[in-house]
């Protein structure tokens, strides 16, 4: 098929971007979006211009590392990551615009690559159950019912791209947080920190300028791991708890 | 010519050479006397050095050798643990979790990888499982069966008293990840659930669905930010390192590229650890991270660490086929799926093209279980793979080109209900899906073996420290716990029992002489090793050809997997040096990188490991070619039974073959460490 690209090209953080038109004449419906991307770089390079740069890095859904804005969608038309998005998913003659995510906490480094660097930070702020190597029970000290166990996953699949806060309007990062939050919370691992994590994970949510939810549930539309909308509930819960406390 | 030695004076530290050696120039022959030409395939190739031995392999009772050797590493006190400083290159399961350790201990730990986020290191894509010798199932295993397994898959090539120690320490595994929070599988009763993995007859793989790598590392990544949040672990993200910095015969840092900015920085410290993962993307398609690399561990070659048997690869039996030349990567099914999945061919070449559901049942071939029916589908991947191989080179593949065969879920839904296979394996069906444009729940999935692990690497010593005294190394990085094949699910247990509980206990019998003499970024050896790698990085931008760094790696990809690949021969790996070396000149004459090295280039990225991946090919070959023997992953073709099976020579090659660097111009010097098998007796594997 015949493809027409518009895509973001922004030298360096500091230099001002613009949208750049290209066209790619022998795409297979085969090949993934980044395939697609490559082709169009290998052709880049033959005539000279320098390539796109845009992130990846396992290409099979799990690591985290892609996610472009395609026609204005996280990760583009299908719930999946940008990785597993394939041409199929287009037609002959589209026209695609690729941007990178934008928000104020994730700055473009170039083109299509942002820095994502504030989710870490979530995470130091208390996003882990404390504990040392070494120190661990049998494993089969404490029984987990399996609900529980499995609720615990379904947050903890949660790859970090990002797409949350690229699909919300305020740029929030309250799916992040709250599949953490869920996911440590389910566990009786996570019991003895549940309300300093929740209170440290949100106050680092807001120092790096993410938005607040307004529950319009864009970001769990988007999730290519199909996170419940419900893991925010659970994060303004724990969080209620938490102050109660006095955490 | 360089007169360093690799033999260090210090007690307790470096490995034993039989006598002192000295560093190359092989280009010389009278600098050496501790050399001959080596005999054999791969006579004219390589020279031949002093034999090998791990000066910290333990002896005694195999079941009291790591206690014996923790008792007996020296300890570090805690109030110094603050002044020594210890650079970790990767941050996957090895690295992660040595970080943390170690950063919970109290030194000062700086980590480095190149990805923007520690936990997007490749072992995050690992689905399957991690084995541990719980016993959960009470199914007669224990940690003794573990270790014998381990070293039977391996077929006879990897150490006894690692191999040992690796199974003892994988309970601990499983108690520390579920302390963090690891969601793994459970019962309705609220136990943790187990599944069995190819190569064994008992189940003790420990999974979270298909995702268990995922799981693992999270658990890792968290306990390594709580330590950044506390201050003992530094973080550098998008960092490549790009070199080694030894200092009288110590490492002692590392030259890394800011990915960003371009900057090349120095970083010092007492001791460095690579934990950067394996090198399958010398094939170019493999099922490993695009960026996988060998850049790390292949500049610590480069300055005097002995590579361990290169060429033993994994060829995983179940990825998706390849669908065209546009293809960037290969993508796994866990192996996790021939527990339940059947495979199969036509029986007759002319059924090829039809709709599989419509061949009836005694026109298919289930072939793994008509030849081994004792482990059938879940015999261990090397045999898989190359039963794959032998049919379609009979003419019975399946899918475009013929190079495929199915892996059934028919049985499997009939029997458990889809829900169940949905629970078991839904994610890997919706990734196949995904991938082929084909729904698995109604029409047999098709696999073809791919490249997916490698079992060389560094060369290690008991105390996972390469020859080069201060360089540890551990996870895929290093060569030592799989011998010639890994089983399934052993990778994780193995990274994890580096990083969580081998090398902390290791690594500070060599810090416990530290802090090591200050050394300056104005250092002769400093200021040499950032000059290397400015000159490398501008004399690659220079070339200005007309060929692109991708197409010089498919290039070499294809070669490795035609003559480096599931089956090797003589004829074919000589033929591939000659033109891997063809393939490295031209490069070097005609690659095309735009853009400038003082930002993001990603194209200079890809260069620098494809100039590595070039060097590496080679050695690989070598390796292959010297080793006239077939032992799990390594098939030549000259060395099998008669019903084709691998074929090992114990009395010929029953050696690691531990690499020394032999310069660009020299050849690589080979020397060999045996192996004693005093607990499991060596015997002709057999699945059948
Ligand atoms: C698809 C797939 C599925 C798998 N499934 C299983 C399974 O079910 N069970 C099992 O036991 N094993 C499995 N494996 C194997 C296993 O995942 C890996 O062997 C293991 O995770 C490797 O871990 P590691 O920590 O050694 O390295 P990696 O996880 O590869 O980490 C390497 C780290 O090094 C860094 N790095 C590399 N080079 C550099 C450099 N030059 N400079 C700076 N940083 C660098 C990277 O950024 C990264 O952080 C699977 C592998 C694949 C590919
Ligand atoms: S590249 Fe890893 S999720 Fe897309």
């Amino acid at each position: 098929m015949k493809i027409t690209l518009k895509i973001w090209r922004q030298e360096k953080p500091s230099a001002d971007g613009a949208m750049k038109t290209y066209a790619l004449d022998d795409v297979s419906e085969d090949m993934s979006f980044l395939e697609m991307l490559d082709q169009l770089n290998e052709q880049l390079n033959n005539n000279g211009e320098e390539p796109v740069a845009f992130d990846s890095d396992c290409r099979e859904g799990i690591c985290g590392m892609c996610g472009l804005m395609i026609n204005g969608q996280a990760h583009g038309p299908v719930q999946t990551t940008t990785c597993q998005l394939h041409m199929r998913s287009f037609k002959d003659g589209d026209t695609i615009t690729v941007e990178p995510w934008r928000a104020d906490a994730f700055p473009v480094l170039r083109d299509l690559c942002v820095d994502r660097g504030a989710l870490d930070r979530m995470i130091q702020a208390g996003g882990y159950v404390s504990a040392n190597t070494g120190s661990a029970p049998d494993a089969h000290a404490t029984p987990v019912p399996k609900a529980n166990a499995d609720r615990a996953f379904e947050a903890a699949t949660c790859i970090g791209c990002g797409a949350c806060v690229a699909a919300c309007p305020n740029a929030s990062a309250s799916l992040f947080v709250g599949a953490k939050i869920t996911h440590l919370g389910e566990l009786p691992q996570g019991q003895p920190e549940r309300h300093t994590r929740v209170v440290g994970m949100v106050a680092q949510h807001d120092d790096e300028g993410f938005g607040g939810c307004t529950n319009i549930g864009e970001c769990s539309a988007a999730c290519p791991q199909e996170i419940p909308l419900d893991v925010i509930s659970q994060l303004n819960k724990d969080l209620r708890n938490a102050l109660r406390a006095g955490a | 010519m360089t007169q360093q030695k690799t033999t260090d004076t210090t007690p307790g530290t470096g490995p034993e050479m039989t006598q002192t050696i000295d560093r190359p120039d092989t280009t010389d022959p009278g600098a050496r006397p501790d050399l001959r030409p080596g005999s054999g395939d791969a006579a004219g190739y390589f020279l031949e050095g002093v034999p090998i031995r791990d000066g910290k392999a333990p002896s005694g009772p195999i079941s009291e050798r790591w206690g014996a050797r923790q008792f007996d590493a020296r300890l570090v006190n805690p109030a110094n643990r603050r002044k020594l400083s210890v650079i970790i290159v990767g941050t996957g399961l090895a690295g992660a979790s040595a970080a943390a350790t170690m950063g919970e201990q109290g030194y000062a730990v700086k980590a480095f990888f190149y990805q923007d986020s520690p936990r997007r290191a490749h072992s995050i894509a690992a689905q399957g499982g991690i084995n541990a010798a719980k016993n959960y199932k009470g199914d007669g295993d224990s940690v003794h069966r573990l270790f014998y397994d381990t070293v039977k898959g391996g077929d006879y090539r990897s150490r006894e008293s690692n191999v040992y120690r690796l199974a003892e320490v994988s309970v601990n595994i499983i108690d520390q990840c579920v302390a963090q929070g690891v969601p793994f599988a459970r019962e309705y009763g609220g136990l943790l659930d187990n599944r069995s993995f190819g190569g064994v007859q008992v189940s003790r793989t420990f999974y979270a669905r298909g995702q268990t790598g995922q799981q693992l590392l999270i658990g890792a990544y968290q306990a390594l930010e709580r330590q950044v949040g506390a201050g003992t672990v530094a973080t550098y993200s998008r960092h490549e390192m790009l070199e080694l910095v030894v200092v009288d015969g110590r490492a002692r840092g590392i030259v890394a590229r800011d990915l960003v900015t371009g900057a090349i920085e120095t970083h010092l410290a007492d001791a460095v650890v690579l934990a950067s993962g394996g090198y399958g993307n010398v094939f170019y398609l493999s099922t490993n991270a695009l960026g996988s690399n060998v850049t790390a561990t292949w500049r610590a070659h480069r300055k005097g660490a002995l590579f361990g048997n290169p060429c033993y690869t994994q060829i995983h039996p179940t990825c998706i086929p390849v669908s065209g030349d546009h293809q960037s990567k290969l993508t796994l099914m866990s192996e996790s799926l021939r527990n339940d999945g059947r495979i199969w061919v036509p029986k007759n070449t002319e059924d090829r093209e039809k709709d599989p559901r419509e061949i009836p049942e005694e026109d298919r071939d289930y072939y793994l279980e008509r030849i081994y029916p004792s482990f059938g589908n879940l015999v261990p991947r090397d045999i898989a793979s190359r039963a794959a191989k032998y049919q379609c080179d009979e003419g019975k593949g399946v899918g475009p080109g013929g190079l495929g065969v199915y892996l059934d879920f028919a049985d499997a839904i009939k029997r458990l209900g889809r829900p169940a296979v949905v629970t078991k394996y839904g994610n890997l069906f919706d990734m196949y899906s995904r991938i082929t444009g084909e729904d698995p729940y109604a029409t047999p999935m098709r696999i073809y073996p791919a490249v997916h692990y490698v079992m060389g690497g560094l060369w290690v010593d008991y105390d996972l420290q390469s020859s080069i005294p201060g360089l540890f190394v551990t996870g895929e990085a290093n060569f030592s716990d799989h011998g010639a094949n890994r089983l399934g699910a052993s990778a994780l247990m193995q990274g994890l029992a580096d990083g969580y509980f081998v090398l902390p206990n290791t690594i500070r019998d060599y810090l416990a002489d530290g802090p090591f003499e200050k050394i300056t970024e104005a250092n002769p050896a400093v200021v040499a090793a950032q000059q290397d790698v400015e000159q490398r990085i501008a004399k690659l931008m220079s070339v200005n050809g007309t060929r692109s760094v991708d197409s010089y790696h498919k290039e070499l990809g294809h070669i490795m997997w035609e003559y480096c690949g599931m089956e090797r021969s003589e004829e074919g790996l000589k033929k591939a040096v000659g033109m891997i070396r063809e393939l490295r000149e031209d490069f070097w004459r005609n690659v095309r990188i735009l853009g400038s090295a003082d930002s993001l280039n990603q194209a200079l990225e890809k260069a620098g490991r494809v100039v590595d991946f070039l060097e590496l090919g080679e050695l690989m070959c070598i390796d292959a070619l010297n080793r006239r023997e077939s032992c799990g992953g390594h098939f030549r073709a000259e060395s099998q039974t008669e019903d084709g099976e691998a074929l090992r020579d114990d009395a010929g090659y029953s050696y690691v073959a531990a690499w020394e660097w032999g310069g660009e111009a020299g050849m690589p010097i080979l020397h060999k460490e045996d192996l004693v098998y005093e607990f499991v007796e060596m015997k002709q594997r057999s699945y059948k």
